[in-house]
């Protein structure tokens, strides 16, 4: 429970709070400057960008009367360097960000306002710094949701462990994996594991992983040659190394062939060229495209078709998901696939996950319900409570 | 110079077309030139946009050592061409999973789920088409999210709102299919407007 803590505690922190954190030692020190300009009239209000990750400072200023119509210069300086960070902008705008600062780094800055020949000047602000802040204040509202999730998924999880069982209905495109592979087996054709081109920090890359670890267990079962080509080299290392993993389970580790899971290129066309013609000339039985897939989708599904391979695709992409729908012989839609690796390993700890999710779901389900209601009464059937009850759910969503 | 660049594009563009056809000589050319090309030319870009401005300019230049750290995770990433210590390339493994699996969650919940919500939630302001679109959206979205219900069998109630939820998936993939399809044809018109405009006319004057 100790570790579960610990582990839900560096998700939150590492995905709400992912600034750039600088010496927070500092913050006190030199958080905010204002200067005051003479000779303009001109107040110019310095600070540093809040809510960031310590590479912007917030020039703000209220023009008066006496310089409407001029256009004006705002420049930095560092050093002995003095850079125009802004020129010829409407003073008017009242506020300008400047994003090529380096956190911890003391700049200066001055205006200029300008109009036919004549020239007003401000006076050099004071020193300012950019400093990272720990907490982004304006993602409250996310850190809300994100605590309601991971409290959803570890009190399923706990009681997975705790030996409740749960429930996962069928997907069909999984009970074909079993089907594809002993095909492929007995036409003594291989089987080709398509990643896309997502890197390994894409989910839905990481859930087609996931799912080669099983399709490849099976492969080495039925001692059938399983190849994955792929786009990115550091997939291409985790793929290498979830293949060989499967295999020694399978208990067949002598059958592994390291070069069979092999880079392509980094060029998504250069790729499905790559691909295609592998497929050409390898005839594999089955294909599985499980991963993250752009415009090549229909390339590569086509290609798989026109040699006659039962065909098993996943994306959470949505645009290329109508491209597998009519190229393939199965499809896991979108979350699908993210359940696909759940139905298959039937293991408690991920099934509670799932049951976690579908909790989430139905929360939401039951907010847009009320949201209709409340719709439907307050500006369907004007009346005024509801309305106001309407707005305020709009708002705090 | 520019007439052979040309000829060059116009014969690797119908070396590739020829797959059509079949698998042939010609394709296996313009495919192994294209993958080798590319492959070079990303080498090239990664050292030119990546390692040379993040990692060595910074430190040679402003000293930020601490970049180091993942210069090393990099490196070890090239233990596996050494069986011995293979296992090092792992942390670098782990440590990018671990990485877009967290940054991912705030990622979607911020990307996509909180503003679904927002847009999901229409007022329905009496019969006008408006409303019917309103309407349409929220059913849409529930029963959709409704077909993604995992943990319980899809009988009765669930049963009728899932199939309802399939059918608004299906109506909008097929609207995608033909969006895509239109902008794929319009990349072909492109391609022979090359192949006729700047390489055939230019040769018959």
């Amino acid at each position: 429970m100790k570790r579960h803590l610990l582990l839900f505690l560096c998700m939150i922190s590492i995905s709400v709070f992912s600034q750039e954190l600088i010496d927070s030692t500092n913050v006190a020190l030199i958080d905010t400057a204002i200067t005051e300009m003479q000779h303009s009239g001109i107040v110019l209000n310095v600070c540093d960008t809040p809510n960031d990750d310590g590479t912007s400072i917030t020039i703000k200023w209220d023009i008066n009367d006496s310089l409407k119509g001029y256009l004006m210069d705002i420049h930095r300086i560092h050093g002995e360097c003095d850079t125009a960070i802004a020129l010829d902008m409407n003073p008017e705008k009242g506020i300008h960000t400047d994003n090529m600062v380096h956190g911890g780094t003391n700049y200066m800055y001055y205006a200029l306002f300008k109009k036919d020949d004549i020239v007003k000047k401000t006076d050099n602000s004071l020193p300012v710094k950019a400093i990272g802040q720990w907490f982004n204040k304006e993602r409250f509202d996310s850190f809300i949701v994100l605590l309601l999730i991971a409290g959803a998924f570890a009190w399923f999880i706990y009681l997975a462990k705790k030996g409740k069982s749960f429930y996962i209905r069928k997907i069909a495109g999984l009970d074909a994996v079993e089907e594809a592979v002993g095909r492929s087996t007995e036409m003594g054709k291989p089987i080709m594991y398509l990643l896309g081109i997502g890197y390994v920090t894409d989910i839905p890359t990481i859930a087609g992983l996931t799912i080669l670890g099983r399709v490849a267990k099976k492969a080495a079962e039925y001692d059938t040659r399983i190849m994955v080509p792929s786009y990115d080299p550091v997939v291409m290392t985790t793929a290498q190394e979830v293949v060989k993993e499967a295999f020694t389970e399978a208990g067949r580790p002598d059958a592994y062939r390291k070069e069979d899971t092999m880079y392509i290129t980094q060029d998504q066309f250069g790729y499905a060229a790559g691909v295609d013609g592998m497929m050409m000339r390898e005839k594999p039985g089955a294909i599985f495209l499980q991963g993250l897939f752009f415009a090549e989708s229909l390339i590569l599904a086509e290609t798989g078709y026109s040699i006659g391979a039962i065909q098993i695709a996943g994306t959470t992409e949505t645009a290329q998901l109508p491209f597998f729908v009519a190229a393939c012989d199965y499809t896991l839609i979108g979350e699908e696939m993210m359940a696909a690796s759940v139905y298959l390993e039937r293991e408690p700890l991920m099934l509670g996950s799932i049951v976690a999710e579908d909790l989430i779901k139905i929360i939401i389900v039951f907010v847009l319900i009320i949201g209709f209601i409340l719709g439907l009464l307050g500006h369907g059937f004007k009346i005024g409570f509801f309305t106001d009850m309407f707005e305020w759910l709009v708002r705090i969503i | 110079m520019i007439t052979i660049g040309i000829w060059i594009a116009a014969g690797l563009t119908l070396c590739i077309y020829s797959f059509l056809y079949k698998d042939n000589p010609f394709y296996k050319f313009a495919e192994s030139f294209y993958v080798g090309i590319s492959a070079g030319y990303w080498l090239i870009y990664t050292y030119a946009y990546v390692i040379q401005p993040m990692l060595i300019e910074p430190i040679r230049n402003r000293g930020e050592f601490v970049l180091l750290i993942p210069a090393f995770f990099g490196l070890i990433m090239l233990s596996r061409w050494v069986p011995k210590i293979a296992w090092l390339s792992r942390w670098s493994i782990a440590f990018m999973v671990g990485i877009g699996a967290g940054l991912g969650v705030t990622g979607y919940i911020q990307g996509f789920l909180i503003p679904q919500i927002q847009a999901t939630i229409l007022p329905i302001t009496g019969f006008n088409i408006t409303s019917l679109n309103n309407l349409i959206i929220i059913v849409g979205v529930i029963t959709t999210l409704l077909y993604f219900y995992f943990s319980k069998e899809h009988k009765g109630i669930l049963g009728w709102t899932s199939r309802i939820g399939i059918t608004f998936i299906m109506i909008a993939f097929g609207a995608s299919f033909g969006y895509t399809v239109m902008a794929r044809i319009s990349l072909l018109i492109g391609r022979f407007y090359f192949l006729i405009y700047d390489w055939i006319i230019p040769i018959f004057g």
